[in-house]
């Protein structure tokens, strides 16, 4: 890569991890603030920092803890950065510590705290879309034909995708099932001791054709935290560093043209994201060990397989499989502490802690040897992000 | 007329959310408007005569602000379809399964619309099928273009 290239690779790594315990929906006694707060405290503990030694906070997702009320509730002699990855959704958090890591390498801080919150028992679910009276703007033209959740959003893109690639119900049963699996071996997973057949997953009850209720994520409560800093101060913590080998975010051509109007639409949107993330790392996908692909929905996960190099759109049926995406012995396992769909929906900032626990060689589902560990957020939003941590 | 006829007038159940053009900023009102008098539009630019849809303030094409509506055929062909099972609305509950289908509008540059695929919502529709649009006037004072798969 040329030297003029822009690169943040290898400037910044994450550096500590922090979550709370995770709940299903609803069932954390504390608010999501003091969630936050947990996880924060408990990142800058695993750094071996102090809290007070934080200065840059940054989220996503439209966060509700705002790094102000944080930084005064916390004590923080000096904030500064104060950083959202804008857009709606889990397609921003590998964005968000992309962000973070080019404002360490900027010199804007020196210890950022990339952090997710969710209480969806204190506050609104998702997937349970408001019932307004009359609706005005672009949802004129997709809410009053009942259709506007993020189920139902991704279902008609998958739709498509599944039409042009010939691409089975299987397929997006083993990226359900993969998660349920590896959520067996991880006790802080919500859905530990709680394994999926596939007989259950046939049986369980339609969302919106083509998902079965496990092939959407689940609602909860919880919150997780990493620390960062630069490569050079990471060599001196206490934790061997996952360095941010690279990251991407964006969007293609009208993605977000509304009343679903992108060009390109059976897509996961990664098509001219994903080859800059690899030139960046100077990687090609074969040599990912491990991915984190966030499952709002498997469909989804299915089409960004395709469209981070692992497999062609035509052996997309053979590529995911329960084998092949499972660890030990998967080609590519994927979503190792059980994601979104069974460890903790903290809208995929979990994924985050996962994939540089692999770098750690910490996991409940540790892959032999694993140097390149990505993460894929959001797959077939509008606005999408990824990352990939390296040893 | 019995009580199934009055249950069925429309697609999906009364309470669903209604459009509100009116609230609405300006360059939304003329699709409304035009679908009253059960006519299909599609915004389409002056300058380079792209169209596009949904409608937005400025040409994605050529950046021109000069936008229009223009009536096309009120027909199209299933781009992809889905059928709802969960009821994001409690209104929605008894009309639960019900069909939406993302249609493509190949005389208006392949811009797409989506509505409900009218009749037997247990049927998988074609992807590529022709369909015809269907005015289905509210008594509010609003109308929905829904779809029917042309015979």
């Amino acid at each position: 890569m040329a030297s003029d290239a822009l690169t943040i690779k290898d400037k910044a790594a994450i550096v500590g991890l922090g979550e709370t315990k995770y709940y299903k929906r609803g069932g954390a006694p504390q608010s999501e603030f003091r969630l936050a707060c947990e996880a924060i405290m408990k990142a800058a503990d695993d750094a071996g920092i102090a809290v007070t030694d934080i200065d840059g906070l940054a989220s996503y997702a439209d966060d509700r803890n705002e790094p102000i009320r944080m930084a005064s509730a916390l004590g923080l002699p000096e904030l500064r950065l104060s950083n959202i990855f804008w857009s709606g959704g889990g397609g921003g958090v590998a964005g968000a510590v992309g962000n973070a890591a080019a404002a360490i390498a900027a010199g804007y801080a020196k210890y950022v705290c990339v952090f997710r919150s969710l209480a969806q028992g204190q506050f609104f679910r998702f997937g349970a879309a408001p019932a307004p009276k009359s609706v005005t703007g672009n949802a004129m033209y997709t809410l009053p034909y009942g259709m506007g959740t993020a189920a139902q959003m991704i279902a008609l893109r998958t739709r498509r995708f599944m039409y042009e690639n010939q691409v089975r119900q299987d397929t997006m049963a083993a990226v359900a099932m993969a998660s349920y699996y590896h959520a067996q071996f991880n006790p802080r997973a919500v859905m530990y001791g709680r394994p999926l057949t596939r007989e259950q997953y046939d049986n369980s009850r339609w969302i919106v054709e083509p998902f079965h209720l496990y092939d959407c994520c689940m609602e909860n409560d919880g919150a997780a935290a990493v620390i960062m800093t630069s490569a050079e101060r990471a060599r001196d913590l206490k934790h061997k560093p996952a360095y941010v080998m690279a990251a991407a975010q964006g969007s293609s051509f009208r993605q977000g043209a509304s009343a679903h109007n992108s060009p390109d639409y059976g897509t996961s949107n990664f098509k001219t994201l994903a080859p800059r993330l690899y030139e960046m790392a100077g990687i090609t996908p074969a040599d990912v060990d491990v991915a984190q692909c966030y499952e709002n929905f498997t469909g989804a996960v299915v089409m960004a397989m395709v469209e981070h190099g692992f497999c062609a759109p035509e052996e997309v049926n053979d590529f995911c499989r329960f084998d092949n995406l499972t660890w030990p012995d998967g080609k590519l396992p994927i979503n190792t502490s059980g994601g979104n769909l069974a460890e903790c929906y903290v809208h995929g900032m979990e994924l985050v802690l996962e994939a540089a626990r692999q770098v750690r060689g910490t996991s409940t589902c540790q892959v032999r040897d694993c140097e390149v560990s990505l993460v894929v957020a959001g797959p077939a939003v509008p606005l999408v992000s990824d990352l990939i941590l390296h040893g | 007329m019995a009580p199934e006829a009055v249950k069925s007038r429309y697609c999906l159940p009364a309470g669903m959310p209604m459009p509100d053009p009116a609230r609405s900023a300006s360059f939304h009102h003329g699709f409304w408007e035009a679908a009253r008098r059960h006519e299909l539009v599609v915004q389409r630019c002056r300058s380079c005569a792209t169209f596009q849809f949904g409608p937005e303030e400025i040409c994605h094409h050529c950046h021109g602000f000069d936008l229009y509506w223009d009536r096309v055929e009120p027909s199209g062909r299933i781009y992809s379809w889905e059928r709802i099972w969960h009821p994001s609305f409690p209104v929605l509950k008894e009309a639960c399964p019900y069909l939406v289908v993302l249609i493509e509008l190949p005389q208006a540059g392949g811009t797409r619309m989506m509505g409900n695929l009218l009749g037997d919502a247990r049927r998988d529709p074609p992807i590529g099928g022709k369909v015809d649009a269907v005015f289905e006037d509210h008594e509010e004072g609003f109308t929905l273009v829904q779809w029917r798969l042309t015979d």
